[in-house]
């Protein structure tokens, strides 16, 4: 793999150690500066500032196309970037790996892999595990516990393509958990799950928070969203506007997002109307 | 047939190249990039040419390096264009290899004096010359090809074992394995040499119709026959000798029955490898058609045995006696299905113990009684289920209710008891029968 950002990396360890917002840079969970991303010079993200509070739940909305998940892939050096810097804890990503969690949208990876629920789960301490090693029994362990607590026990044994979509979440999410990680990046984690999944994820979530962990979720129900974030981030190829829930996600940033295409702003101005 | 030690070092050599394929194979097949085998068994050519224009030599170290060099930039060409021409990856490698194939056949062809590379030779090989350059240990001529290949097997299972975990994540589910610091393009970079070597170590003897047949088939085939990938993986290899071993096998016996010489082994390799296939295709335990087949009959069946019990259950209330002869001919007019099936159906409950035959008449024993009285309880409350909640007439209702009656549940069955009104009697008047006692019930066991 040729690392194409080595060159800015480099010089980006020695930038003030202090963010935008005044607090010390190891303590941003996620800093991004003027990134833009392009695939074949169409540019998807255009100049996207950003700073992520810590230990705060971060919602990514924005209208299908908008760049969230080139987002996250362009932080997480999985696309190159045009330009821009990304600092987590002060530092470039190659050095904080360790700390940083991926759940990947689902359709993502081929689920008639011949694998089991629990070996997804053991991917998740590939990290800690180290080249060419067995994956030791403390693994195993934590990759079974990471599974009990998302309700999968019991499925530890299945290979996955018996699994039904909202189980194959949660399968992704525990082994996001084994991976115990400080800031987590989730694409749409709740997308086609159920109810009780959707509660069970959400639980977990608060879970993180109170761990101090800070998560970072594309999110597409607008209405869910006051509920369930601290924080959102409206993009569509640039940011449209981004800080805590109460002051941000308004109609009227909503309608900047999304353009005149929802009905839905509606419901989702309704419904915040009759929460406030 | 007679079998002699030369038949023995033709099995060897074709087993070796099979599970040095084999191995590698069930990456490609998982990667959904099975076309890649073929790609590079064709573009390592002109590898192979311009080494041995620029050295002279046709050593395998230098055929190797060669072919090593070439498969690397296939892989690496064929992606570049894919990513700059955006167009898919399959259509940009075909478009790759071919040029490179063609590109090294004119590179032989106009160097043919000096080259003694045969084109039809890189094709099907020459296994069954495979014997003629042997070294004789402890008096078994074993032969030289042998060698290069037993190091590709060697080299093909060492890398996957040293590093199955990062093969494991880096195929599943490349972004993770990015995250997690495991160089998933530079792991695909290395099976793609070790492939193209491979292809070189098996063309003299094998040829690269059958390192491509054993690329892919052994590996397609394991993986029908199991959803893990260790499984697979030793699947895959043992299908690979077999397909080596039954492949000369037949070679030499099936053209004798028809009055013809043996035929060529590595073709024959390639067919059993094809057979097998089409064995796991239809007896896979999961995906296999015979088990589907088989699973749609035992359903059929179980419908008709449930109706036949339902016929005698109704033939019961009545009082009306039937003789055995005419139960068959009821249970045709009333309830349709193939003679043969119900014959089945009515053997199968009389070996099951849920009917007798005496005096040239079907009797219920008491087991046979209560499963009936669980499908006629089914039945009836569907009846009046349906008459209450969609408003249908009494003489609307027997045909849904009688196909739904075989998928009904306790406690579905106790469910709709709680809603209808009264929960004693269908629409038609007659009455439902009580779900049978927990001793009775045990009798159906
Ligand atoms: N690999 C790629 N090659 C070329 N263009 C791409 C690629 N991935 C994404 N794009 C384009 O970039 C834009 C942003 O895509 P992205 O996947 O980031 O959107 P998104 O906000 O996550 O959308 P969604 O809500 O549908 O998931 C889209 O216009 C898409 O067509
Ligand atoms: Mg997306």
């Amino acid at each position: 793999m040729i690392d194409t950002h080595a060159a800015t990396d480099v010089t980006s360890t020695d930038t003030p150690a202090v963010s935008r917002g005044g607090l010390p840079l190891d303590r941003v969970p996620l800093a991004v500066h003027d990134l833009t991303v392009a695939y074949y010079r169409k540019p998807v993200l255009w100049d996207v500032d950003f700073e992520a509070p810590e230990g705060k739940l971060i919602a990514i909305v924005g209208p299908n196309g908008a760049g969230k998940s080139t987002l996250i892939k362009a932080a997480l050096d999985l696309v190159p970037r045009t330009s821009g810097r990304v600092l987590f804890y002060g530092k470039p990503y190659r050095r904080q790996r360790q700390l940083i969690g991926y759940v990947p949208q689902r359709e993502s990876v081929d689920w008639d892999f011949p694998v089991t629920a629990l070996d997804v789960v053991v991917m998740g301490r590939y990290g800690q595990v180290g080249w060419c090693r067995p994956v030791g029994r403390q693994h195993r362990e934590a990759a079974r516990a990471a599974l009990e607590h998302v309700g999968m026990g019991d499925f530890a044994g299945r290979q996955i393509s018996q699994l039904s979509g909202g189980q194959q979440q949660r399968v992704f999410l525990a082994r996001a958990l084994a991976q115990d990680a400080r800031l987590y990046f989730m694409d749409e984690p709740f997308a086609g799950v159920d109810a009780a999944t959707e509660k069970a994820i959400v639980r977990i979530l608060h879970e993180l928070r109170s761990g101090g962990r800070t998560v970072i979720a594309v999110h597409h129900d607008l209405q869910t969203v006051p509920e369930y974030f601290d924080h959102v981030l409206l993009v569509n190829l640039r940011v449209v506007a981004a800080g805590p829930t109460a002051s941000t996600f308004t109609s009227e940033n909503l309608q900047k997002t999304f353009g005149g295409r929802l009905t839905l702003l509606d419901q989702a101005a309704h419904a915040l109307a009759s929460r406030r | 047939m007679t079998w002699y030690p030369l038949d023995t070092g033709i099995v060897l050599v074709g087993a070796l190249s099979a599970v040095a394929c084999a191995l590698l194979g069930n990456f490609l097949v998982l990667k959904r990039i099975s076309m890649m085998g073929d790609a590079l068994s064709h573009a390592v050519l002109p590898g192979l040419a311009i080494a041995f224009l620029l050295t002279g030599s046709r050593g395998s170290l230098t055929m190797f390096i060669g072919a090593a060099v070439a498969g690397v930039l296939t892989a690496a060409i064929s992606q570049w264009v894919s990513e700059l021409g955006q167009v898919e990856e399959s259509a940009s490698l075909g478009v790759v290899f071919t040029a490179l194939f063609a590109l090294g056949l004119i590179l032989i062809v106009r160097g043919a004096d000096a080259v003694d590379l045969d084109p039809g030779c890189v094709l099907y090989g020459s296994l069954e010359l495979v014997p003629l350059e042997s070294w004789n240990v402890a008096g078994f001529p074993l032969p030289r090809a042998a060698a290069p290949l037993a190091v590709a097997c060697v080299l093909n299972l060492g890398f996957l074992l040293l590093f199955y975990k990062e093969l494991k994540v880096s195929t599943f589910d490349p972004a993770l394995a990015k995250t997690l610091g495991i160089p998933a393009r530079l792991l695909h970079y290395v099976l793609m040499t070790l492939i193209a070597v491979t292809t070189v170590a098996a063309f003299e003897s094998v040829g690269s119709i059958l390192v491509i047949a054993m690329l892919i088939v052994p590996p397609a085939t394991a993986h029908l026959l199991t959803d893990r990938l260790p499984v697979m993986l030793l699947l895959s290899v043992v299908l690979a000798m077999a397909a080596a071993v039954l492949g000369h096998v037949a070679a030499i016996t099936v053209p004798t029955w028809f009055g013809y010489a043996d035929t060529s082994t590595a073709g024959m390799m390639a067919v059993v490898a094809g057979l097998l296939f089409g064995l796991a295709v239809l007896a896979a335990p999961r995906y296999g058609l015979a088990r589907r087949v088989a699973q749609q009959f035992a359903v059929t069946l179980r419908i008709a045995r449930e109706d036949a019990l339902g016929l005698l259950y109704r033939i019961e209330e009545t009082q009306a006696g039937v003789s055995a002869a005419a139960v068959p001919r009821l249970l045709r007019e009333a309830l349709g299905g193939s003679s043969l099936l119900n014959h089945w159906a009515l053997r199968s409950l009389r070996r099951a113990g849920h009917i007798t035959r005496a005096d040239a008449e079907y009797r219920l024993t008491d087991a046979g009684r209560a499963t009936a009285r669980t499908l006629i309880r089914a039945h009836r409350l569907w009846e009046s289920y349906l008459t209450k909640h969609l408003a249908l007439r009494p003489d609307q209702v027997h045909a849904p209710a009688h196909r739904i009656e075989h998928f009904t549940t306790g406690a579905m069955r106790e469910a709709l008891a709680g809603d209808v009104e009264p929960a004693t009697q269908d629409p038609h008047g007659r009455s439902i029968p009580d779900e049978p006692s927990a001793g009775e019930a045990s009798a159906v066991q």
